[in-house]
This record gives C-alpha cells, structure tokens and sequence, in this order.
C-alpha cells in the first residue's frame, strides 16, 4: 500500500477498500461475540455447580473489580480521544492518546493477573470447581483479547511512527479502536452478568 | 527435573503403532506421501508447485487445491468405511473380525471426522472459490489473502489429523467426543488431542472463509447485480455462509472448553467436580445441525443452476427457492435437541422441537418440487451433472422421510443410536451433499480447466455410486429396525444380521469402484484434454455470468467487469445480442504470497505442540503465527497491475489460441 498522493479513481478505489476492510472486520467481531455468548452460557449452566468450593459471593472483591472496570471504560475513552486526534490530523496527539490507553490497558491485565494469582494460591483455582472453570474461562478469555489488544497498540503507534498519519496506519487505528471498544462492552456484561449478579448485588 | 519430558513432551518410541493393520495403513501412508515428492522432485516442478498453486491467492487456483485436499482426505475415509464394513460382514459369533476392539473405535471415529470437516467442507469451500467470484461478476474475493491464509488452517488441520495414523493413536469417542468419555479419565492418550486440535485449526479455517465469503456477496457484486438477480446458488452460499459466521464460533468455545478440561484439569464436562456433559452435548450440536446445511444448502445451490441449464429453461420458482434457503437457515438454529431426545428433556420441549424439525421438510420439498417443475416440458439433456441431480432427488427424498420419521420423540426413542439413523444421515449427506458436490465439479470443471471430463466414465461412477449406495445403506434401515446400534464390532451369530451387513459390505466396495471410476475419469480427460476443449467459454449453453468469459478465465477473472440487468444475466445477454462496448481499464490485483503458508505451519506447530504437551513447540507455534501475521500487516507492495494495453493484447491473443490451464 503506497501512500503517495493518488488520483480521484484510485483514491475511490482505497476508500472502498478500506471500508470493505472496516465491514468485514465488525462482522468478524460479531463472530467473537457468538464465541463470548458460548462461554456465558457455560457460566450461566455452571454458575451453581460450586462442588464444595466457594460461591461468587465468597470470591468477588467488588471494589476491586469496580477499579478494573474504571480502568478499561477510561482507556476506552482515550482510545476515543486518539481517534478524534487522527481525525484533526495531529499525529503527536494521537500518539499520546494511544500511549495512555496502553498504560490504562496493561494496568487492567495486571490487575487481573493479581486477581487470580490470589484465587489460584488460596486453593481456588480453574481446577477447584466447575463454577471457577466457567469463571476463569469467561473472564481470562476476555483478559486474555485485552492482552492481544497491547501488542496491537504498539504497531498501530509503530505505524504512525514510521509513517505519520497515512491511510494505512489510520486503518490500523480504526481497526483496533472497534476491536477496543468491543472488548469494553463485553466487559459491561461481565461486569453485571458475573460480579454483581455472581455477588447477589441485583 | 525430567528433561526428556519438557522437551518431547509425551512423546517416546511407544508411540508408533503396533498392530498390523495400523501399521500397515501408516506404512502406506508414508510412502504415498514420499512418491509425490519424489514424483515433483523428478519431475522439477517445485518452484512452479510452490509459485503458482502454494503462494496463489487467485480463489480458482485456491479452489482446485482445496477440492485436490478433499479427494486425498475421500480416500482415507473411504479406507476406515471398507474396513468398518468388513469388520461387521466378519465379526459375528465365535470370530472376532479382521479389527481390534480399539482400532475400530479409532476407525469410525476417524472416518465421521474426515469425512465430514475434511472431505465434505474442503469440497464445498473448493467448489465456492472456483465459481462464487465468477458468479457474481467480481475479479476476486473481498480479502484474497485471508482466502490463502483459511485454506491453509484447513490443511494444517487435515495433516494433523492424518500424523495421528504415524505418531500415538486416534479418538475413540466418535466423531462428536461426547464427554466423559472424551474426558481425560477415560480417555487418557492423545487421541482425543489430535481430534480436538485438526479440528480446531482447520475449524478457523472454515470461520475465516465463512466471513470471507459471505462479504464477497454482500459487497462485491456485479454493477447491476441486486439481490433478486443473484444466481440461485450465491443466494445459497450466502446462507450458509451466514451459518458458518453464526455457527462456527460455537464450535471453537466448545472444543476449546474440552481442551481445557483435558489440558488444564478444568470441570465443564466432566463427571466429577460439578462438570455437566449434557451441556456439551448441547453446545456441540448448536454447531452440529447448523453444519448439515452449512454442507446442504451450497448442494441445493448446485442442483438449482445445473437442473435449468440441462432443461434449457429457467428455473421454476426462484422467489420460492430464495425463501426456502432462507427458512431453512433460520429453522436450523431451532432443531438441536432433536439430536438426543432421550436426554430427558420434558415432553413439551421434545414436542417442540420434533415439530421444528418435521417443518424443515417443507422449504426442502418446496425446493424439490421447483427442481421437478423446472424439468417438466423441459428439452433435458442427460450430462452427468443431471444424472446426479436424478440419483439425488429419488435417495435424498426418501432419506428426507427416514428423517421426518426420526423427528418424532416417541419413534426416535425406539431408533436412536441404531443403525437406522446411520443410513438416514448417510442419506443425506452422502445422496445429498456429495452427490451434489460432483454435479458441481463435472459441471464447472471445464471452465476452470478448459476441457470436459469424459462422460462415459462419468456416467459409469455414477451407476456404481447409486447402486452400490443402495446396497450399502438399504440393508442399514432393516437392521436398524432390527435392532442393531451403530459402533457395533461384534454381535451374535443367531440375530441373523450377518447376511445383510455382507450385502452392506458388497455395496461399499461397488462405491470404491465408482470412485476409481472417477480417478479414471480425471485421468483421461486429461489425457485427451485437447479432443474436449472448450473453446467458446460456454460449454453447456449457460445461464449465469461465469460462462461468459473464457475457460480457463484470465487470473481477474473478467477483462471488463460485466453488466448486469436481470436474473439469468449471460441467457438474456445471449439472446440480446448485445455488442459489447469494450473499453479496458488498468486492472489492480493481488501479488501471490507464502504468508498463508508461514502462518498456517506456525499454527500446525502450535497444534503439535499442545497434542504431545510440548510446550516450548506450542509457545513457539504461537507466537510465530503472531508475529508473521502481524509482519503480514505491515507488508507494502502487495499489489500488482495490469495496464488496459496489456490486457486488451491478452484478450486478442485469447481469440487465436485456446488457453489451457497449465498443468
């Protein structure tokens, strides 16, 4: 993909393929739902199934997970802000937003590692009960995408780096802030489904 | 520290096989695979192997190796059919039969698996690259890397599969792994592993393709082309690829909620630790119904454009047709539980679904009826396309009753599990699917190709399959009435059922015939290719717009991009005759890429690595996927182009000398 200036039928041409890019990557996202959807109906089925071992009401430290929660709804927000950043055509501000979406999101793995490093050495660990495997599996998978989602923000930053604020390193961006924001919003229904139902709190 | 164990993992010398038999396919299958490489080294053909068919992304070339995948992937699941037939026709009272309890667990395990994600998906996602893109009027796919990229999970996943025959043993627990039994306590080799992960790998391949295709038709249709002028079967493909988009990802949590059981001790479906296997059972078969029509409806597709063309009219009832794919797609998210009605489910909830499933019957037999309706005054010409249609349409309707038969609870209680439903699912997908799948390969073959697949063989497959399918499953039906269940190795000398599995078993060898007929086929035709070309890019006076550019069709497919202005686009253009206004453009297109391979054998590694718990292998595997595809991401200059001088100079050279496909 060549970023010099280009003609009005070719550019047409790079739009559409930069929205048929845009298209195909949602509908891939809405797969990944359906892949979340199987995995909250494991936890909806097991949920109950605690085998001896504790309940979500035993484990769930909430206001833990409330700062989890701020964590990855502020990134969310920063992640917004680069977009807006791109769109005014400031690279330096783009590159900032993105950096502290970074941060934000790294903060978010680390403190779920901490998370269930602290379930896993109090014995209660994936293997303890059917309910803290669908637990873990939920959870650690959406952990797990945020994860992907670092390495991703650094070649979307390495991009810009090389590149400023080229059609493709503003497709990179565009491609990785729904990826984000997706994750946000299957977070909101972690949140609810798992940690305030799982903690009797509605 | 055990240093052996964190480098080979559970790999020893005690892996390889023991028994005769087991060793002998392995034995086999090494040296086929050793030929072809001695063959391609003889003949010098790496570098053109690995420049024009491995790194292609042109979806026809993509096609032909996926179809080529499939046919190798038929032989080995047709191998596991002779030698279950044999087993049964032998292993009746004081014999045991030629098999092993255990090896011919493995075996019907091995063959439902194969044939259902290695044979029948790599025919259907085959026959969709080679004609979807030329249907609809486009030069490519909407992601022509990504296309690469599934075919290659898809083989990845089907070399696993078949490492499993070499290196330790196979599943045990059929082709679906119920649980427990699929559990690491009662099925403690990698068996289940190697299921699990060829599935996995080559499952992501069919998500991916899914994906892709179905943003081919939505986005890159032909100027013109509504959505009630597309060709019946790209409405077909476009349901079921809406089925794999919606289907599949269920698929991978649960095989991924299985591995974890088995790789990380975790309860989902375990019998102890508060595990509950019916809800894999569950899970497993919102994917497993969604898949018969995932396989079905392209079949349907199929039939729908060869059916008119060799009636020389257009199809009765395409609005009906297009409403029937479409209620079929819906209904098959609602039929599930018919599959283990015995569960125990309360009597309401099996009511519901045995009457869901009983009302699929009618979109199906809409669609028969259009079929017939389209025939009747037709001018039909007998090509062996039609022929599979007529074998089709008598079998598959009689399976199709067999199976409104089973969706009532209180007759399936009786059936289940019998040898009855054995030859109602073999009905379908084998006189539906695959039958319909080698109408599509004689019929689109020589525009891809350039020339016919000679008819008289062809013709002399199709009498083995049909006859030797009837004699293969009609015994199947009695016995299952009978009372004989399905995964039997040995039963009693005085239930008189022997005599019906030997016919049974005379049945199948009478289809090998009908497939060896077919390799014949293949060979001859190309052999003689230059008595059967086609010249004019229309070999069968068709209707839709691929027959409209040359056999074999330039690498874009089309050197000016058609026009469309009613359903059956290239019939209504022909009796126009409408002069062409030709006016060549530059034409972009996709430069050919090993980054699908790279990607693919990263992941292969990964799935061999977690199969024998070598974990360094997996960690490797996957971070290397990661790394070459984010690489791939990065890459510039992936595209090439053709000037309008250049290719107007190919179409005029096009018109002195026929092109063939060079092979």
């Amino acid at each position: 993909m060549t970023d010099a200036p280009m003609t009005g039928v070719r550019e047409q041409e790079a739009n559409a393929a930069d929205g048929l890019k845009a298209f195909g990557f949602w509908v891939y996202l809405m797969t990944d739902l359906v892949l979340f959807a199987s995995l909250f109906a494991a936890y909806a089925v097991l949920h109950t199934s605690t085998f001896g071992g504790p309940s979500g009401r035993d484990i769930f430290d909430l206001p833990f997970v409330l700062a989890e929660t701020v964590l990855l709804l502020t990134s969310s927000f920063t992640c917004g802000l680069a977009l807006l950043s791109a769109r005014a055509g400031s690279a330096r501000g783009t590159f900032a937003w993105l950096c502290a979406t970074l941060a934000l999101g790294a903060s978010f793995v680390a403190l779920e590692i901490y998370e269930f490093a602290g379930l896993v050495r109090a014995g209660d660990g994936p293997s303890r009960s059917a309910f803290l495997s669908s637990y873990f599996t939920l959870v650690g998978t959406h952990g797990l995408h945020v994860a992907l989602g670092l390495p991703w923000i650094l070649a979307v930053m390495a991009a810009i780096l090389r590149r400023g604020l080229s059609r493709s390193s503003l497709r990179k961006l565009m491609l990785f802030s729904m990826f984000w924001h997706f994750l946000d919003l299957v977070w909101i229904f972690i949140f609810t489904v798992v940690y305030l139902m799982g903690a009797n709190l509605l | 520290m055990n240093w052996a164990a964190l480098i080979f993992g559970k790999l020893s010398w005690s892996v390889f096989p023991d028994n005769p038999i087991a060793l002998g396919g392995a034995a086999f299958m090494v040296c086929c695979a050793l030929l072809v490489l001695a063959l391609i080294t003889y003949a010098g053909r790496w570098k053109w192997l690995w420049s024009q068919w491995l790194t292609s992304l042109d979806p026809k070339r993509i096609g032909v190796m996926y179809i080529a995948v499939s046919g190798v992937m038929l032989v080995r699941g047709g191998i596991d059919a002779l030698l279950m037939r044999a087993q049964q026709a032998t292993s009746v009272g004081a014999s045991d039969g030629i098999l092993a309890a255990n090896h011919f667990q493995q075996i019907f395990s091995a063959h439902g698996s194969i044939m259902i994600f290695f044979v029948a998906m790599g025919f259907m996602f085959g026959i969709v690259n080679l004609v979807l893109p030329l249907q609809i009027g486009s030069r490519d796919v909407a992601f022509p890397f990504l296309n690469s990229l599934s075919f290659w999970l898809f083989a990845s996943g089907a070399v696993l599969i078949n490492l499993s025959l070499i290196l330790g043993d196979f599943s045990t627990a059929g082709w679906l792994a119920y649980p427990p039994l699929s559990e690491l306590a009662y099925s403690p080799t990698t068996g289940v592993d190697y299921w699990l992960w060829s599935l996995q790998i080559s499952g992501l391949g069919s998500l991916l393709a899914g994906l892709n295709f179905l943003i081919t038709i939505i986005k890159m249709r032909a100027a013109g082309m509504t959505p009630m002028r597309m060709p019946v079967f790209v409405w077909s493909v476009a349901g079921s690829m809406s089925l794999v988009v919606f289907a599949f990802p269920i698929l991978t949590a649960t095989l991924a909620l299985l591995a974890l059981d088995r790789t990380l001790g975790m309860h989902f479906f375990t019998a102890g630790g508060g595990g509950n296997m019916m809800m894999y059972v569950n899970l497993i078969w919102a994917w497993g119904h969604p898949e018969v029509y995932i396989l079905i409806l392209p079949a349907f597709g199929i039939f729908s454009e060869v059916v008119p063309v060799f009636s020389g009219k257009k199809l009765a009832g395409y609005f009906s047709m297009v409403l029937s794919i479409w209620a079929i797609v819906f209904l098959s998210f609602l039929v599930w539980l018919h599959h283990f009605f015995t569960m125990g489910a309360e009597a309401d909830v099996n009511a519901f679904f045995g009457i869901m499933t009983a009302v699929i019957a009618i979109p199906t037999g809409v669609k028969i009826f259009n079929w017939l309706f389209t025939m009747y005054r037709g001018r039909i010409r007998f090509y062996t396309p039609m022929l599979w249609f007529m074998g089709f349409v008598v079998l598959f309707t009689l399976g199709g009753v067999a199976g409104v038969v089973l969706a009532e609870p209180p007759a399936d209680y009786q059936l289940h599990n019998s040898l009855f439903l054995v030859a109602h699912f073999h009905t379908m997908i084998v006189s539906g699917v695959l039958f319909g799948y080698f109408a599509g390969i004689t019929y689109w073959l020589p525009k891809i190709f350039g020339f016919r697949l000679d008819e008289s063989l062809g013709r002399k497959a199709f009498w083995c399959w049909l006859f030797g399918f009837i004699l293969a499953f009609g015994p199947l039906y009695i016995l299952g009435f009978m009372g004989a269940t399905r995964r039997l190795d040995h039963y009693a000398a005085g239930l008189g059922w022997q005599p019906l599995f030997i016919v049974a078993g005379i049945g199948v060898l009478i289809i090998a015939l009908g497939f060896a007929f077919q390799v014949a086929q293949l060979v001859r035709s190309i052999r003689q290719r230059r008595t059967a070309l086609d010249t004019t890019g229309d070999p069968w006076d068709g209707r839709t717009l691929e027959w409209s550019t040359a056999s074999p069709p330039p690498a874009h497919n089309f050197a000016v991009l058609p026009t469309v202005h009613s359903l059956d686009a290239f019939w209504a253009a022909k009796q126009e005759g409408t002069p062409a206004d030709v006016r060549y453009e530059d034409i972009h297109m996709p430069k050919n890429t090993g980054a699908g391979i790279v990607i693919a054998g990263f992941v292969f590694l990964f799935g061999f690595g977690v199969v024998w718990h070598m974990w360094w292998l997996a960690i490797f595997g996957i971070a290397g996927a990661f790394i070459s595809a984010l690489v791939r991401t990065f890459a510039e200059d992936t595209e090439y182009v053709l000037s309008a001088a250049e290719v107007e100079a190919q179409e005029k050279a096009r018109g002195r000398a026929p092109a063939l496909m060079p092979l």
